[in-house]
Formats: structure tokens, sequence, C-alpha cells
């Protein structure tokens, strides 16, 4: 029943405890969104169509969106209001997880609005002040907005004031005005600042919600069940029996039509920087007091700010850019040869770092973080590897093929956890081999898992800021990046790595120097 | 794949469990729970397809017992035990036995089940009709953590709440309460939205529905203040009305598929409210496998706490089933609040009229 523990977070709205018909027993009956509606900027976008409205109609579909909920969508596209929701409707139907009911669109349907504009036009912002006050009275969303900026980051200060200016971030007596950003949170950490500050101004911070859709995935948010709902985890979750960490993830594609927003960027900041270290950190904390996104936050920043880098950061960090290659029985081109990029770039496709967190649980231990492009197969995993048995009282010969006991959190795809430890081989001589057991979800809780895109926007909706990183949180992972950032930057070039392989021989020689090696994912 | 095994034992069972499995090469490790299906050869095919379908969410060993006690005595005489063993595609994502049971094995049905049973994993039972007086009792029901009723397919479906009631064990439950989740949240959400105090309340719906009954005696409970049922031709329920000082808020559904919400002060609002499947209803029955206290505090109340409206108003009310445009929904909204109306002013005549009340309803 792991999946259920969310639901177990405590001390938000008061109001549930005031309605007669809620009672905490009644498990059955849904956490249903308040009257609010969502504006999307940018809703023309590709993560709009494929993610996004999806999330909302499943949400409709399970019946978590409050009657009269309201989708508007901002856009220089020239539509009108039908024809963004007929564009809804196609991609609702395309990628929607769960299967397309009429009398649910219907209901959709019917809040649906368009505003055709650009970001700096005021008429349009203006007329998207209407149209929210004509929703309210129309749809009864009472004022409660979510503003989902799915725009490129350097059209956010120009939003977030005309949302200020325009008054729409302002709201009124007893409702909210809520923003939700998408990654990059600036790209170190004085922009991240820069950033948090702009949008600050105009949003009080607790309204702020940072999407980092990893957080949203069953599998992470199992991270903690795991960890804090068993007994037998948590006794060797720590120095004396964990021996490393390594957080894995992995993509087969390229860059594809990214470059624009690639080049410059990396794999370090565009992945390790927020994916990766929030699982480190998810994987390393403390047990919170509670599951008050307070608690969390504050244990979250505890292990991040006990994060330690190596001293010579040359010989335990590595980037790699993929060379032309073949992958997966395809023929792709090198990352230097890639539409769009300059063929001196330096941006790293490929990026393993280790790093070691200064606390009595986990000194010594180290974490290796790696990521990149174009690797192997697409696969993100978090593998807890265990120090080998003191003694084994075997002859040698029996106890050749046993490797370290690890414990592998899949993230995704084929989500679940792989325990491995050694077994004797059927036989008469005694041979000891690894073996794994395996738990996964989509057989233990087939097809109830749902999107994370659907479980953020409903949290958002909520106000329930569990899943998403605070900004303090974004400050401080830049603080681990900058550094390593700022070495790369003065010394030598990313060294390169055929395609479909998994990374540069650099990053072997990295885990070699340190006696270990890395797992094939 | 699918293995037919006559005049069996449980263990020659579990042996071509095995078999078929090491043959699909796929592990029992995933199955969370086992359900068990008591039904006849009638309503088995119903059932096992709901139960498949509830598999995709909650992969399970499904064991259907059919019990077949024969009419002639010679037919009774001859015990016998017949399995069908459903594995992979056939099985949704799960495995599937189905046990046939002759002669004197079907009053001694329990001593095959029991076996068969998943280690360490919940077990639930599941009558989809016909069961038994007291379901925690039953040699089957005893095996269980979760044992699921469905009190319309009783003959008296009303009257079946109060058996219910009376025979509740923690781990009861009952898929005529599953059926008003929906309704429920709904109305929950509608009170978080605008939290006034209810002073009295109206459930309309079909004759012979328990859920109806079951919805006003939840809100009667949760709410403390006097339910009306009124009877209308359905389906399902068609409307739940609370009433507030400055005016009702009003959840219609008169087409069993979409409803229309009415709030003071605010505009109406569509909600998607679909009566569901079965296999839906046993899905949600296996999310939860703890005892469920609010029903049994809803099931406990006598059902005649309800009031009755005076007789002549209910057949006013006319959801025509064809009515799902927009403006006619939002029209029918108006009429069951208006019957609600008059059925307030007859409120006097309530008391007498409340003891013959479950009669009349299953007279007309």
């Amino acid at each position: 029943m792991s999946t259920d523990f969310p639901e177990v977070e405590q001390g938000e709205p008061p109001l549930v405890s005031s309605n007669p018909l809620r009672d905490p027993a009644d498990r059955r009956l849904p956490r249903i969104a308040g009257p609010s509606g969502l504006v999307i900027f940018g809703v023309t976008g590709d993560l709009s169509r494929k993610k996004l409205m999806p999330a909302i109609y499943d949400l409709a579909n399970r019946g978590l969106l409050p009657p009269g909920f309201s989708l508007v969508g901002f856009a220089r596209r020239e539509w009108e209001d039908e024809d963004f929701a007929k564009e809804v409707h196609d991609a609702v139907k395309l990628h929607a997880r769960t299967p397309f009911r009429e009398e649910v669109w219907q209901q959709l349907a019917k809040g649906m609005r368009f505003i055709q504009g650009s970001f700096d036009d005021d008429d349009a912002f203006e007329h998207l002040r209407k149209t929210i006050e004509h929703l309210d009275a129309a749809q009864g969303t009472s004022g409660n907005f979510a503003f989902y900026l799915s725009v490129p980051p350097k059209s956010f200060p120009i939003v977030v004031q005309q949302l200020k200016k325009h008054g729409l971030a302002d709201p009124p007596q007893g409702s909210w005005r809520r923003a939700v950003i998408e990654k990059p949170f600036g790209h170190d950490l004085e922009s991240a600042q820069e950033l948090n500050r702009i949008v600050h101004e105009v949003f009080p911070r607790d309204e702020v919600f940072r999407i980092d859709h990893y957080l949203g995935k069953e599998t992470v948010q199992n991270i903690l069940a795991l960890r804090f709902a068993n007994t037998m985890f948590e006794p060797i979750w720590n120095r004396s029996y964990v021996d490393h960490v390594q957080i894995t993830m992995a993509e087969d594609i390229g860059i594809g039509g990214r470059a624009g927003y690639y080049d410059g960027i990396g794999a370090a900041r565009d992945v390790i920087q927020n994916h990766l270290i929030q699982l480190m950190a998810l994987t390393a904390i403390e047990e919170p007091a509670s599951f008050h996104p307070k608690a969390l936050v504050a244990e979250k920043l505890k292990v991040l700010s006990a994060v330690k880098l190596p001293t010579d950061l040359g010989k335990h960090t590595v980037r790699g850019q993929y060379a032309a290659g073949w992958q997966g029985g395809e023929e792709v081109l090198g990352y230097l040869d890639e539409d769009g990029i300059d063929p001196n770039s330096k941006t790293d496709t490929y990026a393993a770092i280790k790093l070691e967190i200064n606390n009595r649980r986990w000194a010594g231990v180290p974490f290796y973080l790696r990521t990149g492009k174009r690797l192997g197969r697409r696969v993100t995993e978090i593998a807890v590897v265990f120090k080998r048995a003191p003694y084994l009282p075997f002859d040698a010969y029996a106890t050749e093929e046993l490797g370290q006991n690890a414990l592998v959190i899949r993230v995704q795809p084929d989500e679940g956890v792989t325990v491995r430890f050694g077994s004797k081989v059927p036989g008469t001589s005694f041979e000891v081999r690894d073996v794994t057991m395996d738990f996964q979800y989509g057989e233990s809780f087939t097809e109830s898992s749902p999107e994370a895109y659907e479980r953020l926007i409903l949290d958002v909706l909520l106000g329930d800021a569990n899943l998403f990183p605070r900004h303090q949180e974004v400050e401080l992972s830049w603080q681990i990046l900058d550094p390593i950032e700022k070495y790369w930057d003065t010394h030598g070039k990313p060294a390169q790595y055929p395609a479909g392989t998994w990374g540069p021989a650099e990053a072997d020689e990295m885990l070699a120097r340190d006696g270990r090696s890395w797992r094939r994912p | 794949m699918k293995i037919d095994l006559t005049n069996t034992t449980s263990s020659k069972i579990n042996a071509s469990l095995m078999d078929a499995r090491r043959a699909s090469g796929a592990g029992a490790a995933g199955m969370v729970l086992t359900l068990v299906i008591v039904t006849d050869e009638g309503s088995a095919y119903d059932a096992l397809k709901a139960a498949n379908d509830a598999s995709r969410e909650h992969p399970n060993r499904t064991l259907a017992v059919i019990k077949r006690a024969g009419r002639s005595p010679r037919a009774r005489a001859e015990t016998r035990l017949d399995a069908e063993i459903l594995v992979g595609s056939d099985a949704g994502s799960g495995e599937t036995v189905i046990l046939r049971m002759h002669g004197e094995l079907t009053a001694h049905a329990q001593s095959v089940v029991l076996p068969l049973l998943l280690p360490d994993a919940p077990v639930v039972v599941w009558w989809p009709e016909n069961a038994p007086q007291h379901p925690a009792q039953d040699p089957l029901g005893a095996l269980a953590q979760r044992r699921i009723t469905d009190a319309v397919t009783a003959e008296s479906p009303v009257g079946q709440l109060a058996q219910r009631a009376e025979s509740y064990a923690p781990g009861d439950t009952d898929l005529a309460w599953t059926r008003i989740t929906g309704w429920r949240s709904m109305l929950a959400a509608a009170l978080d939205q605008h939290p006034a105090k209810i002073v009295s309340a109206v459930v309309e719906g079909e004759p012979y529905n328990p859920s109806v009954e079951l919805l006003g005696l939840w809100l009667m409970t949760r709410l403390r203040v006097p339910v009306e049922r009124v009877v209308t031709a359905g389906p399902g329920i068609t409307s739940v009305t609370l009433r507030t000082k400055d005016g009702a808020i009003v959840l219609d559904r008169p087409d069993g598929l979409m409803g229309t919400l009415s709030m003071p002060g605010s505009p109406d609002r569509q909600v998607a409210l679909k009566r569901r499947e079965t296999s839906e209803l046993i899905a949600e029955e296996l999310r939860r496998l703890d005892p469920d206290d609010i029903y049994a505090t809803a099931v406990r109340t006598p059902v005649d706490r309800l009031q009755e409206p005076a007789p002549a108003d209910p057949q006013s009310a006319d959801p025509q089933p064809a009515a799902s445009t927009d403006g006619e929904a939002a029209d029918g909204a108006a009429d069951p609040a208006d019957a609600a109306d008059a059925a307030a002013d007859d409120k006097a005549e309530k008391g007498a009229a409340k003891k013959a009340a479950p009669r009349k309803r299953s007279a007309s």
C-alpha cells in the first residue's frame, strides 16, 4: 500500500475538519481541488499538449477537479475558444492515460477560454483579467487561479511583471493566485537568485510552485515510503553498511530540436542540478518529523547543506559529448554535428560527479551522480550498493561470482525495486552467485499510477507544496554545481564517447580510481 | 492458457497453477490479494469479467466458487470437484481458477479454497448475489478480511440493509455503498466550497435501490438533520438537495450521466457523474482493505428514520431520460427542488406515513 502514503500529509487545510461530510476515516472520498482555474502561458508548446492538457483531462476523469474548473490558454496564435478546445480535445484523445468519456469532456469544455496575444501586449492581459472575472461569474471559480508559465526562462520577468501590472497576481479577498514555473530555475546561483527575486516580488513565497516532474513520480514518492514506513531498510541505510550510491539518469535520445536551449546549458545544469540532486536528497535525508511541507524541506536543506565536493574536481568529475555512432541499430550524428550546434561547443551531454555528505550517517560514502544523452537506453535509477560481508566462510572459488548486495530503486521505466543478493547455485559444489528479487509497480499496482503532472497540478490547486522544490533548495543545489561548472569552464574539453554506449572511458576511470565500477542499469 | 481438471483436489490445482506459471514464465510475486467470488453458473460470467477488469488495477488470484448441489438425489450423492485454470492473457493480470463443486462438497467449499489462498496476502470474498445472512460467520466469509455483498440483488433490496446492519462485522461492505462514492465526494466538495449550516436534506431516486437510502442515511448521520426520501423513476439516484438558510445546494442528475450542481450565489455547473460498471466498483473496493467505519455508521442507522414525502407529489418530477442537452438539464434542476419544497410543506403528515413507507414502495 506504499502508494497511499502521500495522502497522509498532515497539517494542511483546516477546511476539512469543518465540513461535516468529510471524515479522515472516509478514505474513499478523494481530495478534490476547491473552485479554481488554471491559466497556461505558452499553451501551444509541446509540454502543454503532451503533458498538461492530458493531465487535466485525466484529473477530471478521475473526479478530482472541482465542478466549473476552468482552463485558460494564452499564446500568440490566432485561435478562437473553439479552436483551443479542439486543440485540447485532440491532445487529450492522443495522450490521455484514462479512456475518453464524452460527458467528462463536456464538463471541461464549458470552462475553456483562449486569449490571443504576446507577452508585452497590455490589451491581451486586460482581456485575461476580464476573462477571469467572467469565469468567476459563469463558472464559479471564486477568483482562485494558478498561472502556469510554460515559457522560456527569458520570458519569465515580463510575464510576471504583466501579471502584476494588471492586478492578476493580487487575489481578491479570500482567494488565491499561484505561479507555477518549470525548470530551468536559472543557470547558476546568481541567475537563480535573480529569478527567485523577480517571481517573489510578485507572488508570495508560498504561492510559487516549481515543477520538478520527477518529484511527482510515484517511484520517487515511494523512496520515502520504502525508507520510513518499513523497518528492514533503515538499520542498514548508513555508512556502516552502504558502500556507495549510484544515481543514474540516462537518455537514449540526442538533443533533438532543443539545440537552442541545450547548447551552453549542458547535462549537468539540465539534469543533475534539479532531478539528480533531488533524488540524492530523498535517498539521504533523515526522517522528517511529519510530512508537512516545512518539515520535509527542513530535512532536505540539512542534507543539501552537508554536501561536500571532492577536493580534486579533475579526478572526480567527468563530462563528455556524444560522438557519431550507432545507437540501437540506427546511425546517429555526434553532438558537434547536430543542427544549430557550434562545432567548437564545450557543452556537456554527459556528466558524472562524485559528492559526499558530511554527516554522521553518510560520512565517507560517495554518491556518484551521472546523466547523459545518447546512452545505452533510457533509464533512471538509484542504486544503493552495500559493502561486502566482512568475512566469507567459503573458499575463494565459491564466491568468485558474488558481487556486492544492492538495492535498486527503478524510477523509470519499469518502475519498481530490485534487491540483489547472493544465493547458492543448485548442484553438488558450493557456489554462490548473484540473484535478484523484484518488486514491480506495473505488477502490483497496475494502471493505477497517475502521471507525475496529474499529481503536481492537483497539488498546485490544493496548495500542497510537498512535492515542489523550494527556492532554498534550488539555490543550494546551484551552490553544489557552480564550482564544478566553473572548473569545467577553465579546464580542458568534454571527453568524446560513441553514441549508444554508457559514456566516456574517463567516467569508468573515475570510479576505478575509487576501486569501484558503474552498474550497467 | 486454460487447463481443465475434473474430479480433482486443491493440491492438484496448486500443482497445475505452478506448472502453468512456469510455462508462461511469470511469477506469483506481483499478486496482491486473493479474490473469492461465490456465485452460480448464471452470474459467474459477468462476475468473472468484472473481476478480470478490476485485476488490471489489482493483480490477484481469483477463485470462483460455483456450487452445483444437483437436482436429483443421485447427483447430490456424487461429490466431485472440477476446476478450470486460466493463466496469462485469459485471466486479466493474474490467475483465475473456476471451482465447480458438486454434491456434499458444496457445504465444505472452504476446504477447497483454504489451500489455494495466496500466502500472506489479504483475502476478499465477493457474493455478486445471494449473500449469506451473516457474511462474517459464513465459512468462506470467515477466511476474508473484506466481504463484499450487494444489497440491490436481494429480494427486498431496501429491507436487506437492516440485515446488513444486524450482521455487520468490520470488513463488511456493500456495492450499494460503493455506488454512491461519486455522489458523496461531489457533495463533500460542494460543502467545501459553500460551508453553510444545513437544515435539512432530500434524496431522490428510483425505488428498490438501496443506494438512495444509504446516501440519505449517510447525510443524516453526518449532518444530523432530517432527510427525506423521494421516489422517482431513476435511473439510480436522480437528485440530492441540501437546504441551507440562504438557499439550497442541489446536485441533480436526471440521466445517470451528467449532473448539475447549483449552489446559492454561484452559477450552475456541470459535473460528470456517470453510473459506474461493476468492475470499477470492485476495483474501488479492492483499493482499501481496512474496515469502512463510515459505511458501518450509515448502514446501522435504521432506514425508517428517512422521512417520506406526501404520497402524491413524487410523480410530478418527470426527468425524461432523453433530456441530456445543457438547457434541459438546467431546467430539470428546478423540478426536483419544487417537489422538495412541496414535500417540506407536508412535513406534518410524515410521522404517520413513516412506518408504512417501505412496504408501499415495494408495492408500487
